[in-house]
């Protein structure tokens, strides 16, 4: 006996569009679930726009965003518990959570995994040097703006030059810290050139080929050593925001039975967002690292409607065989498994597929050709080729 | 602030927390002077964390004596004190002819050393043990009892025991000289004189430098050997089950791979001598190094995620053995404790409580009990009133955190609050609860590192 209908793990963007669509479309008990205090996912803590083009075509900053989609599956009448963290995913779509009255099991009859992403720490980035405070991630830094309104340095130096590396800028800017370099190991900026307006205006040094290749300091940082195309050179700074390299949060999906694409480390899908045990389903930046709000707000209300037909045994099965992709330069592409059509329409109408490194030409799925110009971090679409054949 | 102590010891790591343990409990009154904002910033800090046998300890050393009594003293409290200890027993690999030509003489050595349960394992018995390791390996020998330990929960535990029975503790506390009349020393320290009637120099990498200040002389100089470790995620740890060793070499024990307590793997460390006694700095090419080196060992390694980075100072000097002497100024030096004194501490500490003669043991000694964060056991996340997750990663309760931060032994820096919480620790490295927890430590004003 399933205890609700549908759980939703993870209430960002992608979990409570998913959530207040299901409500919409009659589905009776929806819950939804996430460890921090109040839901909203990553937004909550940005400070800053935009969001909310897509969805309600204005510009929002991220707190006021963040509250409206919570409020949008309130009133729809999902159910949204916090402080409730999922620690096993358990096949048939039984998940294990831990809440403040200790360890509980809640059986769904489809789950959603909506758990987003973060972005690639200092450690896993294998920087020398010592670890003294004020080196952190984006997310990190905004969180000491949106809920200390203080950031624990003035003078830090931003890794990365992703669109959010420029939301960390920003945040420095209006918290009072002044950015005293952005450097990128490539060759030119990973966002759209237009980005780079911004520090140019603001006179804050922008430094590509130049990589991180140490951190100096006792409990605080005092500075960097930078390898430049001039040899290697120090910088002076008191903090350092390692921004980007976003992965998924897929922490649950490794400990379980489900499969991982080794490309995107996020769960394999179908055109379904459906996942390898079909009880399971994904949706936003868990799937790939990273899109925007909007984009996962809109993959939480396709999906939405695919459980809803899961939910009515209207789903035709999972197919078991993969695309299989081919080439060097390409990092996943997404679904990575296509099963037969039927009469609900696919969540995933497009191939989304991402770059290992810059790449210009022709790539070829199934028997047809695509000219790209992209490079790592882009989405690129490309028709999916319904019938079932390779890629 | 003034009062007369029967033993004031320099340095809480790892050895000074057990010194201070038993001298407390053989009835003297002791004072423990940190420089550190927190405790077990030194050497004590970074290690593998495993408990060892000693079975590859030199023959007739007081390095081996020290490591079995350690031991068995640890063996035999580990409950009562809530600690944790996982008895994987240890591999230890041959992936050359040499190396594997040179087991039966390291068997030999350790049925010498009293290790009796050793047996040498063919190839194929290897691989059913432990399947992912790679293939490419020629033979091994299994050493069923070396174990795996919290490095932190241990030491803290060994100092609470001492400071619930009457010892103090004074952090942020530099010994900046001292002088003996004969019978008393008054130790200069950053925070006003201390006078003891003995002085136990648990110094680690200073420890050389100590004897000098306050003897005017020294045995042995110290140069610390800096080792470097990738941690990797929770997955990575399902991939082995012991400990796995290379074949030893004269200066190190060689790299290893092991699972933490904490249900992560760890690779390393390296063997680095430098002269630099306070930073132990990370460098990503030999970082690059233990990363291809694990994933020789387990190649399944190569997909896991790097959870942390981290580096350590053993101090190490020009004698392979531990340097504990007593000096005829009522003091004692507990220097070189290498590479082996998280195994060791309970033994260097009984091997020093004997030094000095028990006065009034005391009868029935407060036992603390610490907060078990092994992860095979049952955690606060599992339990009702855990008041909700501090930390996602490691699962870290706020219940949890809030007890870590009352008590004698209450941290006082951020990395403190992490090696008794773990909070912080996991992959994400803060991502989600850096500044939560940064909040909290600022709540309580614990972070004065
Ligand atoms: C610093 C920064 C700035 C950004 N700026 C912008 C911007 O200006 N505009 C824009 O459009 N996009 C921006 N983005 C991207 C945007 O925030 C994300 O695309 C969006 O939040 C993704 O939504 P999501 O629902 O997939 O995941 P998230 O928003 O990450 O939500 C995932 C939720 O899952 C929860 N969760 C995870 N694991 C568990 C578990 N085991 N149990 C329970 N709950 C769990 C988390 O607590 C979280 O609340 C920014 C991102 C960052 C990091
Ligand atoms: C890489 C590595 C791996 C290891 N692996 C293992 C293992 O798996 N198993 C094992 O058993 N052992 C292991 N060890 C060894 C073990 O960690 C050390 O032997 C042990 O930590 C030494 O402890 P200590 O108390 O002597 O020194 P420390 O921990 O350095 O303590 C000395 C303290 O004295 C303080 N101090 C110094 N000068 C002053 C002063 N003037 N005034 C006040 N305080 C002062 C310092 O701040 C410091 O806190 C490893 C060590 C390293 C580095």
């Amino acid at each position: 006996m399933a205890d609700v209908d549908v759980i939703i793990v993870g209430a960002g963007p992608a979990g409570l569009s998913a959530a207040t669509e299901l409500k919409r479309l009659g589905v009776a008990r929806v819950l939804v679930l996430d460890r921090e205090a109040a839901a909203g996912g990553i937004p909550r803590h940005c400070l800053h726009s935009p969001y909310g083009m897509r969805e309600w075509h204005r510009v929002m900053f991220g707190p006021a965003y963040a509250r409206r989609l919570t409020d949008e599956a309130q009133a729809a009448g999902a159910e949204i518990r916090c402080r409730t963290t999922v620690t096993a995913l358990r096949p048939g779509g039984k998940v294990e959570v831990s809440t403040p009255d200790g360890l509980q099991v809640l059986q769904g009859r489809a789950v959603l995994l909506a758990t987003g992403a973060r972005e690639t720490s200092r450690a896993a980035r294998l920087v020398g040097g010592t670890k003294p405070g004020g080196v952190m991630n984006t997310a990190t830094l905004q969180g000491f703006a949106a809920f200390a309104d203080h950031l624990p340095f003035r003078r830090p130096v931003i890794v990365g030059t992703e669109l959010v590396s420029f939301s960390a800028m920003i945040t420095c800017l209006t918290h009072g810290a002044r950015p005293v370099a952005m450097i990128d190991a490539g060759p030119g900026p990973t966002a759209r050139a237009i980005m780079t307006l911004a520090p140019r205006m603001l006179g804050i040094p922008l430094r590509f080929g130049t990589k991180i290749a140490a951190i100096h300091g006792r409990s605080r940082v005092d500075g960097i050593t930078v390898e430049a195309p001039e040899g290697p050179q120090d910088i002076a700074c008191d903090g350092v925001v390692f921004t980007g390299g976003f992965r998924p949060e897929n922490a649950l999906l490794r400990t379980s039975a489900l499969q991982v694409d080794p490309g995107s480390l996020g769960p394999s899908i179908d055109q379904y967002g459906r996942l390898s045990d079909p009880a399971y389903f994904a949706a936003g930046n868990v799937l790939h690292a990273i899109e925007t709000a909007g984009w996962c707000w809109d993959e939480g209300r396709k999906v939405a409607r695919t459980i809803d037909a899961a939910l009515h045994g209207a789903l035709p099965p999972r197919a078991e065989v993969g695309i299989r992709t081919e080439g060097a330069a390409i990092k996943y592409a997404l679904p990575q498994v296509i099963s037969p059509v039927g009469e609900t329409p696919p969540a995933f109408d497009r191939m989304q597929l991402r770059l290992t490194r810059p790449y210009s030409g022709d790539v070829g799925i199934g028997g047809t050709s695509h000219r790209i110009d992209s490079r790592p971090e882009r989405r690129i679409l490309l028709p999916l080729p319904l019938s079932g054949q390779g890629a | 602030m003034n009062q007369d102590y029967d033993a004031a010891i320099i340095g809480a790591g790892v050895v000074g927390c057990a010194i201070a343990r038993r001298l407390t409990l053989d009835g003297a009154r002791v004072v423990v002077l940190e420089k550190g904002a927190d405790i077990l910033d030194g050497a004590s800090k970074a290690n593998s964390a495993i408990l060892h046998t000693g079975f590859d300890a030199p023959e007739g050393s007081l390095e081996l004596a020290c490591v079995q009594e350690g031991y068995r003293e640890y063996e035999a409290l580990h409950a009562q004190m809530n600690l944790p200890l996982d008895r994987c027993g240890a591999l230890v690999l041959a992936w050359t002819d040499e190396q594997e030509a040179r087991l039966p003489a390291l068997i030999a050595q350790a049925q010498a050393n009293a290790v009796t349960d050793v047996e040498l394992l063919s190839r194929d018995r290897v691989l059913t043990l432990e399947p992912n390791l790679n293939p490419a390996l020629r033979a091994g020998f299994r050493v069923p009892r070396e174990s795996l330990i919290d490095p932190w929960s241990a030491p803290h535990g060994y100092l609470l025991q001492a400071l619930l029975n009457g010892a103090e503790l004074r952090r942020s506390c530099e010994v900046t000289g001292g002088s003996f009349d004969g019978s008393q020393w008054t130790l200069t320290t950053s925070q006003g004189p201390v006078s003891a009637g003995r002085v136990v120099n648990a110094a680690g990498n200073y420890g050389d430098l100590i004897d000098k200040m306050l003897l005017g002389r020294t045995d042995f100089r110290i140069r610390p050997r800096k080792g470097q470790f990738l941690v990797y995620d929770k997955t990575a740890a399902a991939l082995a089950r012991h400990i796995l060793l290379p074949v030893p070499t004269d200066k190190t024990k060689g790299i290893v791979v092991c699972r933490t307590i904490w249900g992560n793997l760890l690779v390393g460390p390296t063997a680095e001598d430098q002269d630099d006694r306070v930073t132990a700095s990370l460098e990503e090419a030999t970082l690059r190094m233990l990363e291809q080196k694990g994933a020789e060992i387990l190649p399944a390694l190569a997909g896991e995620e790097i959870t942390t980075i981290y580096a350590g100072l053993r101090p190490a000097c020009e004698f392979k053995d531990y340097q504990i002497r007593e000096h005829a100024e009522n003091m004692i030096t507990v220097g070189a404790i290498r590479s082996t004194g998280l195994s060791a501490a309970l033994g260097i500490a009984a091997h020093v409580g004997r030094m000095i003669g028990a006065t009034a043991p005391l009868a029935s000694p407060a036992v603390p009990r610490m907060a078990m964060l092994a992860e095979e056991r049952t955690r606060d996340w599992q339990l009702a009133g855990n008041e909700g997750m501090l930390c996602h990663c490691e699962r870290v309760t706020l219940r949890e955190a809030k007890a870590a931060l009352t008590g004698p032994l209450a941290p006082h820096s951020f990395a403190g609050f992490k090696r008794r919480t773990r909070a912080a620790m996991g992959r994400c490295q803060g991502f989600y609860c850096g500044q939560a927890v940064q909040g909290l430590l600022d709540k309580a004003g614990a972070d004065r590192g």
